[in-house]
Order: C-alpha cells, then structure tokens, then sequence
C-alpha cells in the first residue's frame, strides 16, 4: 500500500488516483476480454455505438481514428489493441465509451459495458505491485463485488499517459 | 467612493470595474493614437480637447473605484491639458513626451490593478513631479511659487435659463440651482435684466419673444459643456444658454482672483457692462440657440481667456467623438460566444449538406414541396453563414494603429526620420488572423526602421528625403488579404546576403533568382545587420515571421531594389474559420487540400514520371521537374492503391516551392468548415486540421507546407 491512498492534496499522478475513492464513487463498469474495469462515471460523457472513423495515418494501431461526434472531432482509442484484450472485430454490438478527460474529448472501444456500481472507499482494496512487468500508475485499486473482481482505473490518468500518444508531450508537461 | 459603496448598494462592483478597465484601455489607445499624431506646434482645438477628454473620463472612472494612484496621475494629465487646450501653455515636443509616458504609466497602472498587484507608487509620484514640471514651467502660466499644488482655473459662466419653455412649463427652479451647485459656487442674479439695461431695441424685443429669464453665476472649474449636459436633465437643451464666460483662477487656498490678481468682484460687471455685449450679438438672432463668440466687456478682457470654440464648438467637437467611438450603436460581446456562434453555423452548414444528400433521392414531382423548403434553407443557411462570419471579421486598423507609437520611439532611438503611411485601415479579416498578425507585422516594420531606411545624413547624400517613409499597406486581392510592409530604404544587400548564407553553411550559387536570395533571409538566425541593437539584428525574426504567417496558411513575397527600397508583402486567407478546398480521394479516405494552394490537376503519363537515385521520384510537367510525393506512401491508411496507374497529380505550391501530389482520385471542391484536430487528439505532422464532409464523415485537412517541405530524415 502506498501511502497516497490516504493523501488527497499531492497533485501528483498517485493522489490523483487516490482523490477518485476519497468517498463513495459511481464507477462504470466494462469489460474487456475476461478482464473488468471500473471508471469514475463522471468522467463519462455518453456510450454510443461504433461508428465508421477516418483514420489517421502514422498513429499507433490502437488508434482507430477521428469521428464526428456532433460537430467535434473525437479521436477513438481501441483499448481492445492497446491492452491486447478480446478480440477485436467492429460489429453493432462494438461499444464506445465517449470520456471526459484533461478537457478533451476521447472515445474509448470496449468489449460490452455492464453496469454502474457503487463503491465505498473501504471496498477497494490497493493493486498489488506487478513489478517491472506492468504499469500500473492508472490502476487505483481492485474492488471485490459479489463474484466479480473489477479494476478501479484512474482513466484520465491512462489517456494522458505518453504511450497513449493522443496528447502532445509538451501539453502533458504543462498539465 | 470607495468601492464598499458600491458592493452595499447591490451593484456588481466586478462587472463595473470590467467595463472601466476595458473603457479606460480604449481611452489610452485613443489617446496615445492623438498624442503620436499631433503637430505641437499646430495643435487643433479638436486635438486637444480628445486628449483632455480622455484623460478626464479615466480620472473619473478611477476616483469612483477608489484607484488613487490612477486618479492622481489622471488629475495631473488633465489638468496640464487643460492648460493646454485653453491655450495657457503652449505644446511642445518635450510636453507630448512627458504625456506618452504617463499616459504609459496609466497603462501600466491599469494593468497592475487589473490583475490587484500594485503599482509601484515611486513611479507615480515621479511622473506626477515630471507633469507638474511642465505645469510650473516657465512657459506655464503658474507664478512660480514653488506651491505644491497647481493652480486651478476657474471660469465664471453666466448661465440664462427660460423660465417657461415651449409648452409653456414652468421650469423647476429649485433643481436648476442645485444642479448647478454640484459645480460649484452659485450666485442667483435675480430675473432678467429690465428693459431699462438693454440698450438695443432688437435685442429687447428678441427677449420679450422669449418671455422671462434667471440667471446665474456658476464658478467652476468643469468646462461649459459639462455645465450644459447636466443641466440638460433638468431644463431642455433650448430653454438655456451661457451668456459669457470669465476665466477666474484660484490659489490653493481656493481664493478667487482674476488671472492679474484683482481681487475678486462679486457683481464682477456691471449691469451695462455685462448687458452691452448683447450689442454685439446678433439680435435678429430667431431661436434660442448658442451664439458666436462674445465680446469680452474691457474690464475683463485680459483675464477672459477665449475658450476655444464657444459652447457651440466645443458640443459639436463632443459630438463626433462619440459617432466615431461608438457611434454605430454597437454592442460587446465576449469572442467565445461568436466562435460557439460560429461553430453552430458550421453544424447546422453541415446537416443542411446531408440533408441535401439524402434529398437527391426524392422524386420530384411527389416531395416537391420538401425540396423547395430544402432549397429555401440552402439559401438560409448560406446567408446565415456569411452574417455570422462578417461577426468576426474586424477592420486592419486596430493593429495598424499601434505602428504610428512604435516607429516613433523606434525612430527617435535610431536617430531616424520617418514618416509612416497608413493605407487600408478598413480592410476587413477575422478577428483571429488579427491577433496573430500583430508581432509579424512589427517584427516587418522594426527591420524596415533599423535595416531598411538609412540614416538622415547618407538619404541626403543619396538625394532622398532626409525622412523615410514606411508605407502599411492592406488591401483585398480575390479571396485574400494582403498586407504591405514597405519602405523607401536601401533594399536588401543581394551580396551581403548571399556572402552570409554561404558563411552559415548555406548553398548559394551565384546564379540564383533574387526572389530566392530574399527568401534566405528567412531561415533561422539570419541576420545581416552589422551590429545587433536592441531593435533587431539579432536574426530571430524573420523566421518566425515566416513561421506565424505560414500558421495562418499565409505567403510571405518580397520585392527589394537595391537603393530604392523594400517590400514585404503578407497574403492571408480572409479567415480560418472557412476554406475552399479541394477534396481527393487517397485509398478508402478522403483528404482535403487548401484550394489556395492548388494550382493545377493534371493526368500524367507513366513516362513523364522518373525515379530519383531509385527512391524519389520526379515528374516532368510542362517544362519543370516537380518532386513527386505520393500520398499513399505519406498517409499509409490502407485501400487500393491505383494511384501510379491513375497518374492522377495535384500540383501545389507554397511559398514558391512546388510538388506534385499523386492521388487516386479527384472528388470535388466544397467550402469547409475547418475543425481543429488537436483539440481533442494531437498535432499529426502534415496535417493542419480536419472538417466534417456532407455524409457526416471527418476529411482530413493537409497541411500543404508541411508535405512540400523537404522531409527530414
């Protein structure tokens, strides 16, 4: 356990994470392959189906491309590719989830979007340290609900990350 | 008041202070535009009472808010002004300075209680010291005495009020004399001078047209306009006047004395004295209006200073300076609510582009009356489109009007005479390209000021003018704005140039164009000055010159002759906000080229296309060996590819620089609306922006400067 769990006033990456369970959260629920996650709800603008997208040249895989989202154009990010999860084929069922984060715009695939859950601080239990073979900086924590085993994800945190590659360096080093 | 006052009474004091910060700012600008203009030797009354007028609105807005500092400064401006207009000191170079530079401090004060850090209150007191210098000067009208505070000038009007007006209402007395009382010392005279006191007969028959009168003294400092625009609350406009002025001034004491020390005469003119001047005023006069200059009676004489313009001059120079400002009754509105204004436009352009879409497949004979509501709102749209772009769009001027303040202090640091030409203010952009045009554009006068004009003595030796001239010039040319920077300087150095570009490791052959000489001085850290002054020479402009101009899809052009002058020339599209483009089809994606840069599609054969050292390839297209980029190679999004087979090629030009596109397919040309791509995602090399096509899909918006540009490897 880290102690930025305790700490909500540290504008580091670690206590952004912790500010997401200072209280009891909504969180959305979605998986991807066996996997499930949770992210703040707040940070959620709306679900909607996939879309044809305009793809960018010379952008990751995992980078699906630009849609037109009412006017905005709104890059997709397939987390499928980037995590390697599920498999990966685009039909009416394919879900996006369109985010809010860092003032920005994003759309995220996933396999299928489960529910809101709520969860109490107390619940989620700190990840255990993966060593060097993962990052981890996105992960708050792991809550235990009923038989399922969700992973509480700072999602902010995860798209802004330099590998995400939709943000331009210097703009993350000014935020 | 301070500024409790105003929060007790339930106004919102922030809002208040916003609209004083953004009127004290315009009344700078102003002012500062008047002071760089004005001729001190020949100052018009029109001049001067702008500046004064200026400077006493601040002084007014700053006491309400409590701002001393600002008022103090304020108060010592005005009130040499006042002196100046009325003619008591005369203007010189030294006293403009003294005011450019306060009117600086106020700026910096402003600033510094706009954002509640305070200002330095030793700069304040200096200046005020620096004001009143020329208050008390010896050309000053002050004795000298060494007293801390300025003299003040009171001027003693004789206000007529009608008692009964048109309409035959009595006129509210009680509120004329405390209206009056607010400027200060009243002295009632009692009704209208008996018949007896008017010697001419015109006169006492005019007067008896116009029925009873009172009258009063009003010593005050504020001048007769002030006096009129109060009272005109009270009694209208027709019903009063001011018969005649008489300049008084005070000590510190607040003791009256006439200009020469008489003291101070209540009943200052004598019945027949203060009357016979109507002699002099046309009898026949029909209305009631305000009348020429009046004699002043020979007592007074040497101490009525003739105001400039009577009543009459002095409204009607108010008058246009209001039309001028604001005259066209306009309204400010934050620039975010015109982009969401003009994003909306842009949405609803698009869905009226599907609808459009769908509608081809109507039959028209059933749904006519559906594809005529379609067309009524093709044409709404467009009109709407264009309305709220013209929103935006601001006149050139507003940068323009800066230039006059820089080339002056630049000039007089250089020891340089220049004379600067505006032509164009009115020429219309958006409100965005403005904004970013403003550090070019100096960058491009600055380098006109320091390397292009020379030095009076060799202009002279060269059988100029000893001042030069720096010409801004903005005018419309097809779909885009051009902005002139020119000079009547020595030219661009073609030699020097070329021997500094070889010295930084540059090719430069000899037999190159002179366009391609001029454009070298763009590359970064180029810089021919001899000597780097704290002007330029540093070699850090031109190539952010070139940079923010080709940000806003922009060219640069220079056109030098050695010995006769330079100049630069900055083409703009009118706005950002739209563009013609030309759509082609690369693989399964759409892309959009600006139209501004394309100069010609054409199908070339595969032997008019050669390979390059087996990896670039050329294509020979009349005459000119163009760099071939294939789009597919640079924009790998997958599709067929049938672009070598096709031989289709869009050949672009930038900045001079040529290159031929090869696409699949050419799709169309379409107004766009550009959508920024790095809002949401990143900045993508190559590509300056995206826009939503009429199917509702996002086209990719190129960056045709980019592609041209060698690659880096």
């Amino acid at each position: 356990m880290t102690p930025a769990f305790e700490s909500t006033e540290k504008p580091m990456q670690a206590s952004r994470a912790s500010a997401v369970v200072a209280q009891t959260h909504e969180f959305l629920a979605f998986r991807l392959g066996a996997e499930e996650y949770g992210i703040d709800i707040l940070k959620v603008q709306e679900i909607r189906g996939y879309d044809q997208v305009t793809r960018i040249a010379n952008a990751p895989a995992f980078i699906k491309g630009v849609i037109n989202l009412r006017g905005t154009i709104v890059p997709i990010v397939d987390l499928r590719i980037k995590f390697a999860l599920g498999n990966i084929d685009y039909n009416i069922f394919t879900v996006v989830i369109i985010l809010n984060v860092a003032n920005r715009v994003v759309g995220i695939v996933v396999d299928s979007v489960s529910d809101v859950i709520s969860l109490p601080p107390e619940q989620i239990r700190p990840a255990p340290e993966f060593g060097g073979a993962l990052e981890t900086d996105y992960i708050v924590g792991l809550a235990q609900l009923d038989e399922r085993m969700i992973i509480v994800t700072d999602i902010e945190c995860l798209m802004t990350a330099t590998d995400m590659a939709l943000v331009d360096g210097d703009e993350k080093l000014a935020a | 008041m301070n500024p409790n006052a105003f929060a007790s009474s339930g106004i919102d004091l922030t809002a208040l202070r916003g609209v004083f910060f953004e009127e004290a700012t315009e009344h700078l600008e102003a002012m500062e535009m008047l002071l760089v203009r004005i001729d001190p030797a020949h100052a018009t009354d029109e001049e001067l009472n702008a500046i004064f007028r200026a400077a006493h609105s601040i002084k007014g807005g700053a006491a309400t808010f409590g701002y001393n500092d600002l008022a103090e400064v304020s108060h010592f401006l005005e009130s040499l002004l006042d002196r100046a207009r009325r003619r008591e000191v005369a203007l010189d170079a030294a006293m403009v300075d003294t005011l450019l530079a306060a009117r600086d401090l106020l700026g910096r004060q402003l600033e510094g209680h706009r954002d509640d850090s305070p200002p330095d209150p030793e700069a304040v007191s200096a200046m005020c010291a620096r004001v009143r210098a020329h208050l008390e000067g010896p050309d000053g009208t002050g004795n000298g005495s060494g007293n801390d505070t300025p003299k003040r000038t009171v001027v003693r009007h004789l206000v007529e009020v009608r008692v009964f007006s048109n309409d035959g209402t009595p006129v509210p007395e009680a509120g004329v004399a405390d209206a009056l009382a607010n400027f200060g010392r009243v002295i009632r005279l009692g009704d209208e001078p008996g018949d007896s006191e008017i010697k001419n007969k015109k006169e006492r028959r005019s007067r008896k047209a116009r029925g009873p009168t009172i009258r009063y003294y009003v010593d005050t400092e504020q001048d007769d306009v002030d006096l009129l625009s109060e009272l005109a609350f009270i009694v209208p406009m027709d019903q009063m006047r001011i018969v005649k002025k008489l300049t008084l001034t005070t000590d510190a004491a607040g003791q009256i004395g006439t200009e020469h020390g008489e003291p101070p005469l209540l009943p200052a003119l004598k019945p027949e004295e203060s009357f016979g001047i109507f002699e002099g005023s046309p009898g026949s006069d029909p209305g009631f209006g305000f009348f020429e200059d009046l004699p002043a009676p020979a007592g007074a004489a040497a101490g009525a200073q003739p105001t400039p313009g009577t009543a009459t001059g002095s409204a009607s120079a108010k008058a246009p300076d209001r039309s001028q400002n604001g005259g066209e009754t306009s309204i400010r509105v934050a620039v975010e609510k015109v982009d969401a204004l003009i994003n909306l436009v842009g949405e609803l352009v698009i869905t009226q582009a599907m609808l459009a879409q769908n509608a081809a497949t109507l039959d028209p004979v059933r749904d006519e009356r559906l594809l005529q509501g379609l067309m009524q709102l093709d044409r709404n749209t467009r009109a709407l489109q264009e309305a709220v772009m013209s929103v935006r769009m601001t006149p050139i001027g507003i940068v323009f009007n800066r230039f006059p303040r820089v080339v002056r202090d630049i000039a007089a640091r250089l020891n340089k005479q220049v004379h600067l030409e505006m032509e164009g203010e009115a020429t219309e952009l958006d409100k965005g390209l403005i904004e970013r045009l403003v550090d070019p554009l100096t960058h491009l006068v600055r380098n006109s000021l320091d390397h292009g004009l020379e030095v009076p003595e060799r202009r002279l030796a060269q059988g100029k003018t000893a001042a030069g001239t720096i010409r801004l010039r903005a005018f419309h040319r097809g779909g885009t704005i051009v902005i002139e920077v020119s000079d009547d300087g020595a030219g661009l150095d073609r030699e020097r140039i070329l021997a500094k570009a070889r010295e930084r490791g540059i090719s430069a052959p000899d037999s190159m164009s002179d366009a391609e000489v001029w454009s070298l001085i763009f590359e970064a850290g180029f810089s021919t000055a001899n000597e780097v002054t704290d002007v330029s020479g540093r070699g850090v402009g031109m190539d952010v010159v070139r940079r923010n101009v080709s940000g806003m899809n922009g060219s640069i052009d220079i056109q030098s002759v050695a010995g006769t002058g330079t100049t630069i020339a900055i083409r703009l599209p009118l706005t950002l906000a739209i563009m013609d483009g030309m759509s082609v089809g690369v693989g399964s994606e759409t892309y959009i080229l600006p139209l501004a840069s394309v100069v010609e599609s054409l199908q070339v054969g595969v032997d008019q296309i050669h390979p390059v050292a087996n990896r670039g390839l050329v294509a020979h297209v009349r005459g000119e060996y163009l760099p071939v980029i294939s789009m597919h190679e640079m924009f790998p999004t997958g599709g067929a590819r049938s672009e070598r087979a096709s031989g289709i090629m869009v050949i672009v030009e930038i900045d001079k620089k040529k290159a031929a596109l090869l696409v699949d397919e050419l799709l169309g040309q379409h107004q766009v609306v550009v959508k920024s791509l790095d809002r949401n995602y990143r900045r993508v090399r190559g590509v300056s922006g995206a826009t939503i096509m009429g199917d509702g899909r996002v086209a990719i918006i190129l960056d045709v400067a980019a592609l041209v540009r060698p690659r880096l490897s």
